[in-house]
């Protein structure tokens, strides 16, 4: 799969939408794949704070539990409730299927992310993807 | 995102990293592989072949699934002596098997605690073969030849030999019969046969398995090329019974909603057959095996834990390790292992706790990231395969 260029990617496969000041996160195709199937996402509520490179929820997958980290800092905006019912979603759209939106508390943190392109040579190292 | 496998994890990585013979077939098909107990082994197969955790696991319930589960091991005792060797090792009455039956036991320590479970099968008058885990297959082997010794009977550690795949599901009986001459109705649950296996002669056919399904596990020859092209000829028999090749994250959800021990989890060195609820296999009617004094001694002073059935009633998953604590949050016992249930869709555990709050219906807390989740005591097994007529 292609990872769109309008966004930014971790290291720890999250990815962060910016649009102005406000920015959804998600997780990447490579990590749904590396889950399997996914059965359970947990993440803060509205006015939750983030901090940039601390876990923020957890995510679920039958085998495996795995933490989120954020990508950048930010108050949590919104949080998308129909991964709570049907987190499988995460698994057939990951980059459609945004976790959490936020306020960006410093937009200049997405810098230091990885581009789609660096993303996509960083797994096909990691994983032989 | 970080990952913790949840079950896979029991040993410290061992020096040596195993191999079955089919492990260039699971890489071609794309598995995610992992280690278990010391072997490379897929957990699941990709999405893009129908496959995954659950759908592997929603085939064995509704049709059929293949495993690679050669990381079994085999030990063979053959002799005068032999039925005399297994009745002294282990805790059910192999003198009840005719020639062709199985029966599931376990090894015990003189302390009435676990060296591992096993199925003994009865292969001919005086031959025995006993099918054992992956994770103590070594310390298995060492210990049935260190306690038979008084034994005339030859021990030999078979596990190499075979390359073992296991067939499961409802529709596991029809897809196997398009592969052998063995008449497979005849054969019930937990007996065994030998038959032509895909021109394979005189190939050990047996109606087991860990999945709480019907089903059979067939040990054929271990070279490479006889295992792809059985596991191949297998895989396309099944197309029509919508069989997958299923990994051990299947495995594990299967056996779990089926309440089927694991060792290092539900059972081990420091559990006793009472506390593990396995009495109906350990026969004290013998006058004599390894463990059955403590076991006496155990029974007449009573148990203080024993294993549940926990069903999740708030938000969460119990995972393996997690604790387990009373309603005031008081800590009384641990989750042996925990998962969502695919076929069920609902979060399960099997846990150890008091017996005091063991009786179906009884509310715990399941202590996840800090939080205590409710849970309530549920009857066991989770998940009992419909009854076929015949």
């Amino acid at each position: 799969m292609a990872y769109p260029t309008d966004r930014k990617y971790t290291k720890e496969h999250e990815w962060i939408q910016a649009n102005g000041s406000s920015a959804s996160i998600g997780i990447t195709d490579y990590a749904q794949q590396s889950l399997g199937d996914i059965v359970f996402v947990e993440v803060p509520k509205v006015g939750a704070e983030l901090a940039a490179g601390k876990t923020f929820g957890t995510v679920e997958s039958v085998k495996a539990v795995s933490d989120l980290f954020a990508p950048a800092s930010g108050t949590v905006t919104d949080v998308n409730g129909d991964l709570a019912t049907a987190p499988e979603k995460v698994n057939k759209d990951p980059h459609g299927s945004w976790m959490v939106k936020i306020t960006l508390t410093n937009p200049g943190e997405l810098d230091g992310l990885l581009s789609a392109a660096d993303y996509e040579k960083f797994v096909a190292e990691e994983g032989g993807h | 995102m970080s990952s913790v496998e949840t079950t896979a994890h029991e040993k410290p990585a061992p020096p040596v990293i195993r191999k079955t013979a089919l492990n260039a077939i699971h890489r071609q098909m794309g598995a995610k592989m992992v280690e278990f107990n010391g072997w490379e082994m897929p957990v699941e197969y990709p999405a893009s072949i129908g496959c995954g955790i659950i759908n592997e696991h929603l085939a064995v319930r509704t049709g059929a699934g293949i495993f690679d589960v050669s990381h079994m091991g085999d030990i063979r005792l053959a002799g005068p002596q032999a039925l005399a060797a297994v009745q002294h090792i282990s805790m059910n009455d192999a003198s009840k098997l005719a020639i062709h039956q199985a029966q599931y036991s376990a090894l015990l320590y003189p302390q009435g605690t676990f060296v591992d479970d096993v199925i003994v099968h009865r292969l001919a008058e005086d031959e025995y073969l006993l099918v054992i885990n992956a994770g103590t297959r070594e310390k298995d082997f060492s210990w049935v030849r260190d306690n038979t010794r008084q034994f005339d009977c030859d021990v030999e550690n078979l596990s190499d030999d075979f390359t073992q795949i296991a067939i499961q599901g409802p529709k596991a009986v029809n897809l196997l019969q398009k592969l052998t001459d063995a008449d497979l109705n005849q054969v019930k649950f937990y007996w065994v046969t030998r038959g032509t296996l895909c021109g394979l002669k005189n190939i050990l056919l047996g109606r087991t398995g860990y999945t709480a399904e019907d089903g059979f596990e067939v040990y054929i020859p271990s070279d490479e090329e006889t295992s792809a092209r059985i596991w191949n000829e297998i895989l396309a028999a099944g197309k029509e019974f919508g069989a997958v090749p299923c990994g051990l994250g299947a495995r594990n959800t299967l056996r779990l909603e089926g309440k089927l021990p694991l060792y290092g989890h539900e059972i081990s060195d420091t559990i006793n057959v009472w506390e593990a609820g396995l009495d109906r296999f350990c026969k004290m009617e013998k006058p004599e095996f390894i463990g059955r004094d403590a076991l006496e001694k155990a029974k007449a002073a009573g148990i203080k834990r024993t294993l549940v059935g926990l069903e999740m009633v708030e938000r969460g998953i119990a995972r393996d390790d997690y604790k387990v604590q009373d309603e005031s949050g008081r800590e009384i016992g641990y989750v042996t292992s925990g998962s969502p249930a695919p076929f069920l869709k609902k979060n399960i555990a099997l846990a150890y706790v008091p017996v005091e709050h063991s009786a179906v219906g009884s509310k715990v807390k399941v202590v996840i990231r800090g939080q205590g989740a409710g849970a309530v005591v549920v009857p066991t097994p989770f998940y009992r395969r419909p009854k076929k007529s015949g």
